[in-house]
């Protein structure tokens, strides 16, 4: 009987998925990393799209928006290329988004002008990928965005030498520099410059050269996940935070998913980030309280769900632009210079190079109401990616 | 020079040794029972994620939590040995391991990720051993010297184990000449289940000691298995000396790579590798098969 049934019912889902669209529906294919290691941050794109929808409905004008989720798991270029492909060819989507690995944009990129697909960036920080198509809009962050103003506060707090530890990958390399060139135009200088393999898992070695080193701050940037943690309780077991070195970040080594894993012997580390959880904002608490109507856990929420849900603005200003004709063009040309408030604080996307400008916060691990979080000390207005900002 | 090298001394010994705990269980299931037990990552990952449960949810304290960790990781596998591992023992081609083993990990990293979530879980540690403890020539993590203390602890009452009581006799016995044991009147069946669950056992103690280096989450199963085969092809499948050499000598190859040269990544650490395997085929201290 229930075989029955099912079967039936099968057959009427089939049948109704062939039938013509009533009026149209816009598709939206998102590439993220909904399982492995990183799981997280594909749940916080969705996440954050789900918030734009539960605020503004799923339709713009009479055009329906539907997303499309594909799984990019790791950074597998060929893997992305053939989802890209995909989406567009048989799934007809009008837009791409997503991306959180930047090998996995690049490997997009090429495909977007023969396709006339605009692709919104909602993770990927290396700075060149905007370059690799006029295509691609980014509402995230890159290294350069991020690490300019750590150098400065470094340098204004009083740093002479600074030991730089980054990942050995794109985006580790990027920071490298960009703390490297920065400090050094301040008048600092650098003792030293580690680059640590991605699979690092004992840094005890590295905390000890840095402290050979005679450094007086160190500077790290390592991809949010497990190894971050490992780095920070190296950092305070080997006695370097007792003895007085500090430690600058970027916020991925401290999200607020692993905040409570480095416990309370973190208080006090110094991070550069755009967006803090706890950013005291009207928009952000609506941005919270929409997040958890979709079902995102306090503490399952990243940097990643608010690119998401800017991105999802993007997206629909574009179809709006275009009255949800394919039209990349007139789609683009609609969010060049566009300004909104965003949870994380005022942006814009710069015209010449798509890359969102917005404001980084300087924020330092401390505890409010028994729960550990960035709070924020001080402001940099209106950062445009320094990477690509010509000097 | 000498306080650098002491320094470095002193790392790779307890890096070896959060090694040694993990990689020893498998050494037995490969040298003992000739199964290649590609989901003994999983089970330290399982005895990670329950002693983190009894400390954080449930209040236990450190000791009691990494007996429920062992325990707890015993009785989940337990009827895992039963359905499947029971078939594979000794006699099946090495291929049906396997695709048996990886999918077993396959299966304990999706239902991890499902209950548990992607985020990484931490283990406290109680107060005595967590933070640094100065050394006179250099600080190092209390924890570490915990580690050590665990892994020299964990050496000597396996040797004890295997070579010293009725039950390590039968176990050998039963591993040279499974037929005769069993016409000897050996209970083999039940001798390599209980070998199996110490094996889960160990992979479970070393998957709580080892937290503070290779943090619990759902893809520790896979992510951390590479080192612990390395282990064990490098000291010679079911030799625990042979285990504990390798993990010292690779522990020392890791962290003089990463203080020298941190740029060259696991160059060293592999490099260690080939020689070793090209010298010794069978493992430093590995008996021919």
């Amino acid at each position: 009987m229930s075989v029955k049934l099912g079967l039936i019912g099968a057959v009427a889902i089939a049948a109704a998925s062939m039938s013509p669209a009533q009026g149209d529906t816009i598709k939206v294919g998102i590439i993220g990393t909904m399982s492995g290691p990183y799981a997280l941050f594909g749940q916080n794109f969705k996440y954050g799209i789900g918030a734009w929808v539960a605020e503004h409905g799923s339709k713009v004008g009479d055009h329906q928006v539907e997303f499309i989720y594909r799984d990019e798991e790791s950074p597998n270029p060929a893997k992305s290329k053939a989802l890209a492909q995909e989406l567009i060819v048989k799934d007809k989507v009008q837009y791409l988004a997503g991306l959180y690995f930047t090998p996995d944009a690049m490997a997009v990129a090429p495909l977007l002008e023969e396709a006339k697909v605009p692709m919104v960036v909602m993770n990927a920080a290396t700075s060149a990928i905007v370059e690799k198509s006029p295509y691609i809009v980014r509402t995230s962050f890159t290294m350069w965005q991020n690490t300019v103003p750590a150098a400065k506060v470094a340098r204004a707090g009083g740093a002479r030498k600074v030991a730089i530890a980054v990942s050995d990958y794109g985006p580790g390399i990027d920071a490298e520099t960009a703390f490297k060139k920065t400090f050094e135009a301040e008048g600092g200088s650098v003792a030293e410059a580690i680059r640590m393999p991605l699979n690092t898992t004992d840094f005890s070695p590295i905390m000890q050269r840095i402290k050979d080193s005679g450094a007086d701050m160190i500077f790290t940037f390592l991809p949010a996940g497990p190894p971050t943690l490992g780095f920070v309780k190296a950092y305070i077991d080997n006695g370097l935070k007792a003895s007085g070195v500090k430690l600058l970040s970027t916020g991925d080594v401290v999200t607020e998913p692993d905040l409570p894993n480095i416990g309370d012997s973190g208080l006090g580390i110094l991070s550069t980030y755009h967006y803090a959880v706890s950013h005291d904002s009207p928009e952000n608490k609506a941005f919270l309280a929409d997040m958890a109507k979709v079902g995102a856990k306090p503490d399952e929420i990243t940097m990643a769900s608010v690119a998401a849900y800017d991105g999802a603005r993007l997206i629909y200003k574009m179809i709006e632009a275009t009255n949800g004709q394919k039209d990349p063009e007139k789609a683009l040309a609609a969010v060049k210079g566009m300004n909104w408030v965003s949870p994380r604080g005022p942006v814009s996307i710069d015209p010449a190079t798509r890359h969102i400008r917005q404001n980084v916060y300087l924020r330092e691990v401390a505890k409010q109401d028994g729960k550990l979080l960035n709070k924020e000390l001080q402001t940099f207005d209106a950062q445009p990616d320094w990477g690509l900002a010509k000097d | 020079m000498l306080r650098t090298s002491l320094s470095i001394g002193l790392d790779a010994i307890s890096y070896g040794m959060v090694l040694f705990i993990i990689s020893i269980g498998l050494s037995i299931m490969m040298g003992l029972m000739r199964v290649v037990n590609l989901a003994h990552g999983a089970f330290s990952m399982i005895g990670g994620y329950l002693a983190s449960f009894a400390l954080k949810s449930a209040g236990l304290g450190y000791p009691l939590a990494i007996a429920l960790a062992v325990l707890g990781t015993i009785v989940i596998a337990l009827p895992i040995e039963f359905l499947l591992y029971r078939r594979i023992y000794r006699k099946s081609d090495e291929l049906t391991q396997l695709l048996l083993t990886i999918g077993i990990a396959f299966v304990i990293i999706g239902v991890a990720n499902y209950l548990m979530g992607p985020t990484t879980k931490s283990i406290p540690l109680p107060a005595m051993l967590s933070g640094p403890v100065d050394l006179g020539f250099r600080m190092i993590p209390a924890h570490r010297l915990f580690a050590v203390a665990c892994g020299v602890c964990t050496a000597g009452l396996l040797w004890l184990l295997i070579d010293r009581t009725g039950f390590g006799i039968r176990l050998r016995a039963a591993v040279d000449n499974g037929d005769m044991a069993e016409a000897l009147g050996i209970k083999t069946q039940i001798l390599f289940s209980a070998t199996f669950a110490l094996a889960v056992g160990l992979a479970a103690f070393g998957g709580v000691v080892g937290a503070e280096l290779l943090p619990i989450e759902p893809f520790y199963a896979l992510r951390y298995m590479v080192v612990f085969l390395v282990v064990v092809s490098v000291g010679g499948a079911g030799s625990i000396p042979g285990a504990v050499a390798a993990s010292i000598l690779l522990g020392l190859a890791d962290t003089t790579g990463k203080y020298l040269a941190p740029e060259y990544g696991e160059f060293f650490f592999y490099l260690a590798v080939i020689l070793v395997v090209f010298l010794f085929p069978n493992g430093l201290l590995g008996r021919k098969h």
